[in-house]
């Protein structure tokens, strides 16, 4: 904290007689860094308007989707865990509540305390796909793709798995599939961290076990959501056996909404909502992973004091970008998950 | 300048800061989480109603004005410069031009779509098998 501090006072001393003594991090081609933060400020709400507009593209298919075929998403819906898509939208928020306040940690010149914050986001970020790991992998499970190859029968269980690290731990072969590269990545961001510590190298090796920790994030994540999964599933065993006959009737009452077609070689295309909801769903995944990287060289920048009150644009930049992330979640948890 | 004087008592001792640096009081940051929760716990309770036709909008107000509320105070609109304000409204107003259009032409086309003759259907490309 000390070193901040005398760095501002260092700065408030220039301050009037030559703006182009700044600092380190204004570019030539910029006069003063107010100059330079309304810059990328404008690059960046364009950036957030492009965004919008790419993912209107899908918000706009499903529109179309639902508006001529809306008993697909009505019956698709069941198959959303309400509480799962809930728990990843208030991790989503807490998200965003510590990368705002990392943005004001950074306005004041408190780079430590920015880093901390910055910690907790990229972790959010990665228990956010963790629980997507679960829930993704219990469709597959349930042979539930995109509409070529949804397969999904009415009352199929899968098998438990018997066979190596997905039989020993208990949970879904697909599952284990999609934790290999966190966990490949975890081990070694941990190596990279102890080597770059033996070298004497602090902040990098800062970074690195930084991102490790985020890569715990996302194994907290898929623990807690599967967790979470087992659990629902055993309640919805037991409720099956004692309330029988209410369960048939809502089956009965499902049938009525969804159709005669039901049984028919024309079953209506649940596998479509599946596509919409993969493709979605998917997108704002790769959009988070990016902003995982984006925080992650935040957080490199702030162990290295880079940030200061005239100074702290990357992080407002990077900010908004992530808030953009959060907004379109906070539209495809209803449009997804909430279906009556 | 009177705005920016203005956002700099609104927030506190921060005199010092330059004239474009607005930090958001933790207090205020607080608020607007919390908020942000209590409207996503009211949209999964207003779901559980079955209001029927009306849920949807529901969920579409409520996820609107939890968005207004990020926009605001998280990304920081409230104080931000109008060129980029319009810059980001502009693009909602295209994305409402581009659904309202393609809604409005899907309708006229709903009757040859939705009723399409059940004897005219292609043969059906995915074929349900038990045992996959």
């Amino acid at each position: 904290m000390s070193s901040v501090d005398t760095t501002a006072e260092v700065h408030d001393e220039h301050h009037d007689d030559d703006h182009h003594d700044h600092g380190e991090f204004i570019a030539h081609h910029f006069d003063t860094p107010e100059q330079q933060y309304d810059s990328g400020k404008l690059g960046i709400w364009v950036f957030l308007v492009t965004e919008v507009l790419f993912f209107s593209g899908l918000f706009c298919a499903y529109v179309l989707l639902r508006y001529h075929q809306p008993e697909v998403f009505v019956a698709a819906s069941e198959h959303l865990d309400k509480v799962l898509g809930g728990i990843n939208t208030i991790v989503l928020l807490f998200s965003s509540l510590t990368m705002a306040w990392a943005v004001r940690a950074a306005q004041l010149g408190q780079n430590r305390f920015a880093s901390r914050l910055i910690l907790i986001t990229m972790v959010c970020a990665a228990v956010f796909l963790g629980v997507k790991a679960v829930e993704y992998s219990h469709k597959w499970d349930l042979n539930i793709y995109v509409a070529s190859h949804y397969n999904y029968i009415e009352g199929y269980h899968p098998d438990a798995p018997s066979e190596g690290l997905a039989g020993a731990l208990g949970v879904s072969q697909s599952l284990i599939n999609l934790c290999v590269l966190p966990a490949i990545l975890l081990v070694g961001f941990l190596v990279a961290g102890v080597i770059y510590r033996v070298r004497e190298s602090q902040a990098m090796s800062a970074l690195y076990l930084a991102m490790a920790v985020m890569m715990g994030g996302f194994f907290l994540g898929a623990v807690g959501g599967q967790i979470y999964q087992n659990a629902a599933e055993s309640a919805a065993a037991h409720g099956g056996d004692h309330g029988h006959d209410a369960a048939a009737g809502e089956h009965a009452e499902e049938a009525a909404v969804t159709g005669p077609d039901t049984t028919s070689k024309y079953p209506p295309p649940i596998g479509m909502f599946f596509s919409i909801y993969y493709i979605m769903t998917g997108l704002h995944a790769f959009h988070v992973i990016g902003g995982m990287v984006a925080l992650s060289w935040l957080y490199y920048r702030c162990t290295r004091n880079h940030f200061r009150p005239d100074y702290y644009g990357p992080v407002d930049f990077v900010g908004l970008y992530w808030h953009l992330v959060d907004l379109i979640w906070i539209y495809l948890f209803p449009l997804l998950y909430l279906i009556n | 300048m009177n705005e920016h004087e203005h956002a700099h008592d609104s927030h506190g001792d921060h005199g010092d800061l330059p004239r474009y640096n607005h930090p958001v009081s933790v207090k205020l940051l607080l608020t607007v989480f919390f908020c942000l929760v209590g409207l996503t716990i009211l949209t999964v309770v207003v779901n559980g109603f079955g209001l029927g036709q009306l849920d949807i909008w529901a969920a579409l107000l409520i996820a609107s004005v939890k968005a207004a509320i990020v926009c605001l105070f998280f990304m920081h609109m409230f104080w931000e410069k109008g060129f980029n304000i319009i810059a980001f409204i502009s693009s909602l107003f295209f994305v409402t031009l581009f659904i309202g259009l393609t809604l409005m032409d899907t309708r006229a086309y709903r009757d040859s779509q939705d009723k399409f003759p059940l004897d005219k259907r292609p043969e059906p490309t995915v074929v349900r098998d038990a045992n996959s």
